[in-house]
């Protein structure tokens, strides 16, 4: 047998060895040699993402033997009656192989030794009937003691005295916040198309995206970022795993769930949930799902939920291919104390310090249909509908989380709708509330604005100036104390913006503008207020406006047509508009700059997915920024100075590069007008000697008279007289 | 013939990476609307003096047209299928189409006679006069048990010396997929040939031998719809519906460019007067939408033969664009679309003014 180790052998060294040992190297067909089973010759597979099945057994043998002790010890005589005894018990749990039993007997005293040996037909029998017969008392003094035979081995190298378990070396992991240590402030963003999913740094000096790591495959589906940005989740048939580090992705843990479907971290992302939901047979059972959470950091499964679709949504039309996700709300904050699932009549609200119930019990909301939780408090907003064909009021209400006290609560009248929409910071909720008119023919909106941090938590209405406007959009400047809302009718509605206080007015709610007639159906803030993009996705062409609501003027305005998608970078500097695979054309990206400047456009077939690498929150307070923001001539002086050598090095190597072509272009144009020369004469003999080039080719203007009859007619002029 | 005039300007693409040359918006460039054909326009050829255009369409009638005015000359009728390809002989007294139903025909261009008719057993897709024009290359269609193939045929002097038989028929390897183009290489010594398997091949055009193919790796993945060479049969362009278009050197097979697009080439040109190639395309006429037709993107791109970059595009037809070419003093291209339309362009000044 020879054994070469390929693993570690380069390519020279296999040929030395081989010509020592006399072997002509060439001749040897690798894909002949079959290596024996179960040997890989330390060559180790580079399928790594080969998922190893702990669970494997190997056929050692003696799987499906159990060994039952304390059975009485018998003399001779007595054999065939144990025997038959105990035949009797364990043929009623599994089948005894032939000749399965065996009882050993002591040679000398030909006594029984008080134990047996049982084979079954199969390991799962053997595990059955040891479980099935452990502690079965055949009399007072016999208590059967069954094991299984395998288990022996293990059970006899138990140590008498306990040792305390080795302590690791602690080995300091990688540094999975490096990417925010980047040397240009440059925020990471991950693509998918076509079969490959791509991370690049945004390099908008360089107007070109630099990338970080590439991988074909990487997930089955879609990837996400955690909300921190530490990690990059993506899924597949076995599972999720997530991946991050220092330098390059990494996989840093799995986390097993067959066919996952989707996953969704805690906003701290201590935790990750994922989703799995299997068609029925039946088409009208509902469809089976599957929750599990995980710990992210360790890989355990905290718990996990099973049950029918029915269970994890509260039914309605929409409820029947499966739960709207996420079916688990986690309250706001870092701690990711608290997590919530809406199902009929009853909200379910979990903590993660045992994985259960809060109080053991759900709360019995009757007819609830959707819940919110506040982003920073664990506060949950709940809203039930209209009861009894409007007897009973509407309610919206503000639920405190562990002690499930309502804060506030208000009974609203002849609603169709209401949608919950909490600011970033916590500090405000709005309802937008959709109304019947007194004919029930048609709806109007308004909004309940509640201010969650002030005494009592006071609630404002909102009637927009033309009460009858349809409410197309709405949006809550990121910590901030504004929102925009798109009203009106379609193609070109209205844009209205409104502050919860104003230097005059603290209390109460004011309007800032109205920009009429935009065409826009989307309302996208920067990550750090101040600038909106008012965009018209999809049906609008991808029209977008660039829109600064401190002044309340337009920055900006630019088109990426058929734009489907809007994504602000986690600071606010950059923005990217993508146009998705929905359609066929113009898939790909583009970068602008938060006042609307184009960067750069990548296109890409197939395009799937874009997403920025989300930031954790900063450390600096608020009073840090503000002395940042005030003084930020002179923090930008540097950066300034860095953009100009950055432009001056891009244009120098442009000049450069365009040198190179036309230099490169010059050679073969000079290649091929000396080969033309050459062959001047060949040329010339195939058009049978005409001068043949148009160089030489003077043109000589030849008047040519041309005389054509056209017709011929003979007329007979009769002469008169 | 009423002559439709609509707008049309020379619009600089939004790439934000070129300098950004300023065009007077009130000089516009009118192409002429040339309406003959009924049904979709597959090729465009200027005579060598570039006074006359020949169009062909899927319609049975390739048109001749004052390559100047764009008023119509007259048609050649004969042809009983679309007609896929024209050439015409240096001096202008000849021309040769190939159609669908079977048959390329040699034409006398001044009266429009029928001078003799190539009977094939399936389609002719491209046809193509030798240097001298007393050889013309055809190819044909795979069409029933018949493979693509390459015909060389021997064209007479006098039409009535002219005989059917090939010299030199050519089999492709790839013989179920069509051979979309063949052209006669420098000195009639070579034939190059593209078509649906992406591969471009030299032959020997006397022994028949194929002497080189392009290298799968930097060659085109999808179908090369077009073809088209330098005046000097030093370089040609090809047109691939992988979005792409590349330069090649016509003796060597070496890539020298690539242009990228985001629409699928089905034409390409190049100027004869400056460093300039022109694609056109958009997505398959089956897959246009209703919705509108920038989504198409129908445009003619302009990009620097040199630099790979894109300089402008010029924009006008409602569909795909088939077919285009340069006229031979590069003052004036036309290009030909799934609308029926061939919309011809003079250049202006701004246009030779370009500077990246």
């Amino acid at each position: 047998m020879l054994q070469f180790s390929f693993g570690s052998m380069e390519v020279l060294d296999i040929d030395a060895r081989a010509a020592k040992l006399g072997i002509d190297w060439s001749h040897v067909n690798l894909d002949s040699i079959q290596l024996p089973p179960g040997q890989d010759f330390g060559i180790e597979s580079d399928d790594e993402a080969v998922y190893h099945d702990d669970q494997s057994e190997f056929d050692t043998g003696f799987g499906n033997i159990i060994v039952v002790d304390h059975l009485p010890v018998v003399p001779k005589e007595k054999f065939e009656k144990l025997e038959g005894v105990v035949k009797k018990i364990y043929n009623q749990i599994g089948v005894i192989k032939e000749n399965g039993l065996w009882m050993p007997v002591d040679p000398d005293t030909k006594m029984t030794l008080g134990y047996c040996f049982i084979e079954f037909n199969s390991p799962q029998e053997a595990q059955n009937a040891k479980e099935k017969s452990h502690g079965y008392k055949l009399d007072k003094s016999h208590i059967f003691a069954v094991n299984m035979f395998d288990d022996f081995d293990r059970l006899m190298n138990v140590k008498e005295e306990w040792e305390p378990p080795q302590a690791r070396p602690f080995v300091p992991g990688e540094n999975l916040q490096k990417w925010l240590t980047d040397e240009k402030a440059r925020d990471q963003l991950v693509i998918r198309s076509g079969p490959d999913t791509e991370v690049f740094w945004n390099d908008a000096r360089q107007k070109n995206p630099e990338p970080v790591h590439k991988r074909p495959y990487w997930t089955e589906s879609y990837v996400q970022w955690s909300p921190l940005g530490t990690y990059l989740v993506t899924l597949h048939k076995q599972g999720a795993a997530v991946w991050g580090g220092a330098d390059t992705f990494t996989r840093l843990m799995r986390y097993q769930h067959s066919m996952v479907k989707l996953v969704d971290f805690s906003p701290g992302e201590k935790y990750l949930v994922t989703y799995h939901s299997q068609e029925p047979s039946n088409p009208r059972d509902a469809s089976k799902v599957e929750i599990r959470v995980f710990d992210v950091r360790t890989g355990r499964m905290m718990r996990d939920f099973k049950g029918s679709a029915d269970e994890f949504s509260i039914g309605g039309p929409g409820g029947v291919a499966g739960a709207s996700w996420p079916v688990f709300r986690w309250a706001g904050g870092k701690d990711d104390k608290y997590f919530a699932k809406l199902s009929k009549n009853t909200i379910s609200v979990y903590e993660t310090e045992t994985f259960s119930l809060i109080d053991k019990k759900s709360m019995k909301v009757d007819n609830v249909v959707d819940i919110c939780w506040s982003p920073t408090d664990s506060i949950l907003s709940l809203f039930v509908p209209e009861q009894g064909g409007g007897n009973q009021p509407a309610k919206v209400a503000l639920v405190s989380i562990p002690s499930k006290v309502e804060l506030r609560q208000k009974n609203l009248f002849s609603v169709s709708d209401c949608k919950m929409y909490w600011q970033s910071s916590g500090e405000y909720l709005a309802v937008k509330v959709d109304r019947y008119t007194k004919t029930k023919k048609s709806t109007y909106s308004g909004f309940e604005l509640f201010r969650i941090k002030e005494r009592d938590i006071p609630i404002e209405v909102l009637e927009l100036d033309n009460k009858n406007d349809k409410i197309i959009a709405f949006a809550w400047e990121p910590k901030g104390h504004r929102f925009a809302v798109i009203h009106g009718d379609q193609p070109r509605p209205d844009v209205s913006f409104y502050s919860m206080k104003t230097a005059q007015n603290t209390g109460r709610v004011s309007k800032l503008g109205t920009l009429k007639a935009k065409q826009a159906n989307a309302l996208f803030w920067s990550p750090t207020g101040k600038y909106i993009i008012l965009a018209g996705l999809k049906g609008f062409n991808g029209q977008l406006e660039f829109f600064n609501v401190d002044e309340l003027e337009t920055m900006a305005t630019a088109e990426h047509f058929m734009a489907t998608d809007i994504e602000w970078d986690p600071t606010g500097r950059y923005v990217a508009t993508a146009v998705t695979s929905v359609h066929e054309m113009e898939n790909g990206f583009t970068i602008w700059s938060f006042n609307g400047n184009l960067l750069y456009r990548i296109l890409k077939d197939h395009f799937f997915q874009l997403a920025w690498r989300p930031r954790p929150p900063s450390f600096l307070t608020a009073e840090k920024e503000e002395e940042i923001a005030k003084n930020l001539k002179k923090y930008s002086k540097k950066y300034e100075a860095e953009d100009q050598d950055v432009s001056l090095l891009l244009s120098e190597q442009d000049r450069e590069k365009r040198k190179a072509l036309n230099e490169e272009w010059e050679k073969w144009v000079m290649q091929w007008k000396s080969l033309h020369e050459e062959e001047k004469l060949a040329r010339q003999s195939l058009r049978d000697g005409e001068v043949s080039d148009v160089e030489e080719d003077e043109y000589e203007a030849k008047e040519v008279e041309f005389e054509d009859v056209i017709d011929v007619t003979e007329e007979i002029v009769q002469e008169s007289m | 013939m009423p002559l439709r005039v609509c707008s049309f300007s020379f619009s600089r693409p939004s790439s934000p990476s070129s300098t950004v040359i300023s065009i007077d918006s009130d000089t516009k460039m009118r192409p002429i609307l040339m309406k003959g054909h009924e049904r979709p326009l597959t090729f465009l050829r200027y005579n060598r003096d570039g006074d006359l255009l020949f169009s062909c369409a899927k319609d049975h009638t390739p048109t001749l047209w004052y390559a100047d005015n764009g008023e119509r000359l007259g048609t050649y009728r004969g042809h009983n299928g679309a007609v896929w390809c024209c050439d015409v002989s240096r001096d202008s007294s000849r021309l040769i189409t190939g159609s669908a139903d079977q048959t390329a025909k040699l034409w006398d261009v001044q009266s429009g006679q029928e001078l003799f008719t190539f009977k094939f057993g399936s389609p002719t897709r491209s046809v193509d006069f030798a240097v001298g024009d007393h050889l013309a290359v055809i190819t044909t269609d795979p069409f029933m048990e018949r493979t693509s193939a390459i015909h060389v045929k021997r064209i007479a002097e006098d039409p009535q010396d002219q005989v059917a038989d090939s010299v030199l028929v050519l089999q492709s390897p790839e013989g179920r997929k069509r051979i979309n183009r063949a052209v006669w290489g420098p000195l009639n010594q070579t034939i190059v040939s593209g078509g649906e398997d992406a591969v471009i091949r030299i032959w020997d055009s006397e022994t028949g031998k194929l002497l080189k193919e392009s290298d799968g790796e930097v060659g085109h993945k999808k179908p090369i719809t077009s073809l088209c060479k330098a005046a000097d049969d030093s370089h040609f362009i090809t047109g691939s519906l992988d979005k792409t278009a590349k330069l090649w050197d016509m003796r060597t097979l070496t890539l020298i460019k690539t242009y990228s697009t985001v629409v699928p080439v089905n034409a390409v040109t190049m100027s004869p007067l400056l460093n300039h190639v022109v694609l056109g395309g958009g997505q398959d006429a089956s897959a246009v939408t209703t919705t509108d037709h920038r989504a198409g993107k129908f445009e003619a791109k302009f990009y620097d033969k040199i630099l790979q970059e894109e300089i402008g595009g010029v924009k006008g037809h409602f569909g795909p664009i088939n077919a285009l070419a340069f006229n031979p003093d590069g003052r004036s291209f036309s290009s030909g679309g799934e609308d029926g339309y061939v919309r011809l362009h003079h250049l202006d000044s701004d246009y030779f003014n370009i500077k990246i």
